[in-house]
């Protein structure tokens, strides 16, 4: 049964999830706000927004390219988390979910943190090298603050998987394969033996992300998991539309990333 | 008595950790346990002594520096020879160690990164020695600048993988060789060559590299029947000061470690971690660093390809934050006039990285009486530095 999922009450839904990934400030904060709401339209049920890291450890190349790129316009924690309320004048409904590496939190401060979070309105954390026992501290003021504390379980965390599982909120994050995310031909047979494990444990609803890079995978893993969590495709997709929008040609090149995105989710 | 460090938690006071993907979890708990049945048990640790001493060389010598001692007029100063170690640094403790343990643990293949070339060395030597697959993530930049130790790596039969992003030094090419372990963690051993890096790294590096101090106590009574006044060692990731200094740890001697001021600490360009830095995370430890406001990681710099590295050693944050060891700041300049005198006095071309620890001791030397003693631990060999002291000391003619 789930029950501990709610967003805020922003998420009503606890199947079917398709939550895509994007880098704020790439290629342009603006631009960044566009995207979220052609990826509302798109479908998505949560928006994680990603934090550009000089040092991201879990990203492959796709992702540290759109990092390198939002941290030439100065993209910070901070930055990111203030387009939320423009994301919402501008029509974004869905929730947010901060994707952060731990450090530029650290520098913040929890309380600062958490207080950005509440007056720009974003709904969720997920830190994805702060593992289950650093993060007991932020877990405890996310609860209390009602923000949705993200958590990842991997293929060969083993035993950790119960316990994990058992402390998620929002939904839980399986990361498909070992590695660093990136775009992926196949997926193995073994990820949805996975799935199955960690949705025996989970109270909330179980997304699977890593690697999911066409409409064949995003259609496995919807039969298996309860959302799909699509980063670096999606960031591709962008990179495809950048010359375009530097010759000017902005509403034709959202378009077709909403196009695209609606191939790939369909 | 002071405490045991590192906890439970893997940390040194506040510092340390496990600041890690997922998907290293498990992996690190594996090594952790590993690494503790390892060092309990009196097999492992006889083989590992046995092969520092029959193939690293080891004890490595304590020379009384008598020249500089009498050139200086002040402090007797006394070298610790981890330049005479196989393939001419520190670095070969640790990489025994860790490749034993890699044997132990059914790896086959290992992976590694290094900045000087030092380490990438003593791990593509060791994994030559037991028959174990090797690759070192090296950054661009100092494949330039070490290109006869990128040379020897390859002649050693290593798969040396340049890295591109940032400066291309140290710190990318650790990013990515710690990437490449996140999905490779299965059959890789990730042999890390300083005491940084998520809890067990930390411990386990300084345990192997403790060899060092442990000879150097033992060695010193020999000669001069007390301890040292002072001990110097350069830091940058911290390896040798951390394995040179913990013996001491509860010594009356005073402990210093030298960072590199690269140009000066009042520029941008310097690796001066603790002098200038403030504690973050980096390579999944909680540590000091170097970053801006923001937490994004900034990029060092130090004519030394072995010490420009963002951050330090959690040990050492925690020995810098209860003030046990005091750290100074030594620039380019400093330490390159240091080796020059070195060499002429003794003999002994060191690398510039422990030419760095050389020129502090060398300022306090002068200030102190003829019946006190200073041990400096000379890291490495400067070998693999000579393009970089040949473009230096010609350009100064």
């Amino acid at each position: 049964m789930l029950t501990k999922t709610s967003f805020k009450g922003k998420l009503t839904k606890t199947e079917d999830l398709f939550i895509p990934f994007i880098v704020a400030g790439d290629p342009t904060p603006e631009l960044t706000i566009e995207f979220a709401l052609r990826l509302q339209e798109a479908g998505a049920d949560v928006l994680e927004l990603g934090i550009p890291y000089s040092d991201p450890l879990a990203d492959g190349p796709t992702i540290q390219r759109a990092a390198k790129r939002a941290l030439k316009n100065e993209m910070s924690l901070t930055k990111a988390i203030e387009l939320v309320p423009e994301m919402r004048q501008a029509g974004l409904e869905i929730p947010v979910v901060i994707f952060t590496y731990y450090n530029p939190v650290l520098q913040l401060g929890y309380d600062r943190f958490f207080e950005l979070l509440d007056e720009n309105g974003a709904e969720g954390v997920l830190i994805p090298d702060l593992p289950f026992e650093e993060s007991e501290e932020i877990r405890k003021l996310a609860s209390e603050r009602d923000v949705e504390f993200i958590s990842l379980v991997a293929p060969n965390s083993d035993k950790r998987i119960k316990q994990i599982a058992e402390h998620a909120n929002g939904f839980l994050y399986c990361v498909s394969t070992l590695g660093v995310t990136g775009e992926r031909n196949e997926m193995s047979a073994d990820v949805l033996t996975f799935i199955k494990k960690v949705k025996e444990h989970s109270s909330v609803p179980v997304a699977v992300g890593f690697g999911i890079s066409t409409n064949e995978h995003v259609n496995l893993v919807r039969e298996h998991a309860d959302g799909v969590i699509i980063g670096s495709k999606i960031i591709r997709l962008i990179e495809d539309e950048i010359e375009a929008f530097k010759d000017g040609e902005e509403a034709d090149a959202l378009e077709r990333f909403n196009k695209s995105v609606r191939e790939l989710v369909k | 008595m002071l405490q045991v460090f590192p906890d439970v938690k893997g940390r040194f006071g506040d510092f340390g950790g496990k600041y890690v993907p997922e998907t290293l979890m498990g992996p690190l708990q594996e090594l952790e346990e590993e690494l503790n049945k390892a060092m309990d048990d009196p097999d492992f640790l006889q083989e590992y002594h046995d092969v520092l001493k029959e193939y690293a060389g080891r004890p490595t010598s304590l020379s009384f520096a008598d020249k500089m001692t009498e050139h200086l007029g002040g402090a007797k100063i006394y070298l610790k020879r981890e330049d005479l170690n196989h393939t001419g640094a520190h670095k070969m403790n640790n990489a025994i160690g860790q490749a034993l343990l890699a044997k132990r643990m059914g790896k086959k293949r290992i992976l590694a990164e290094t900045g000087a070339g030092q380490h990438g060395v003593a791990a593509a030597t060791v994994a030559a020695k037991f028959g174990l697959e090797c690759q070192v993530f090296m950054g661009e930049e100092d494949i330039r600048r070490q290109e006869l130790n990128v040379f020897r790596m390859k002649l050693l039969g290593a798969k040396v993988t340049p890295v591109s992003s940032g400066n291309g030094t140290l710190k990318d090419a650790t990013n990515e060789a710690i990437r490449y372990w996140v999905a490779n963690c299965e059959d890789h051993f990730y042999l890390i060559g300083s005491v940084v890096g998520p809890h067990p790294y930390p411990k386990m590096v300084r345990d192997f590299q403790r060899v060092i101090g442990d000879e150097s106590k033992q060695q010193f009574l020999e000669v001069e029947a007390e301890l040292p006044d002072r001990i110097y060692a350069c830091v940058g990731g911290g390896s040798n000061a951390m394995g040179m200094f913990y013996p001491f740890l509860e010594d009356a001697s005073e402990l210093i470690g030298v960072e590199a001021a690269g140009k000066g600490i009042e520029t941008s360009e310097h690796a001066a971690t603790l002098t200038k830095g403030n504690p973050g995370v980096i390579h999944g430890s909680l540590t000091y660093l170097m970053q801006d406001k923001n937490g994004q990681i900034t990029e060092p710099y130090s004519i030394s390809a072995g010490l420009d590295y963002p951050g330090i050693g959690p040990e050492h944050a925690h020995l810098f934050q209860t003030k046990r060891v005091r750290y100074e700041s030594i620039t380019d300049k400093e330490a390159l006039d240091a080796l020059k005198l070195l060499t002429e006095q003794e003999g002994i071309i060191p690398a510039i990285e422990s030419a760095h620890a050389l020129a502090q001791a060398f300022k306090e030397a002068v200030e102190m009486s003829s019946d006190q003693t200073i041990l400096i631990n000379l890291s490495g060999r400067g070998d693999k530095d000579m393009a970089t002291l040949m473009q230096h000391f010609q350009e100064e003619e």
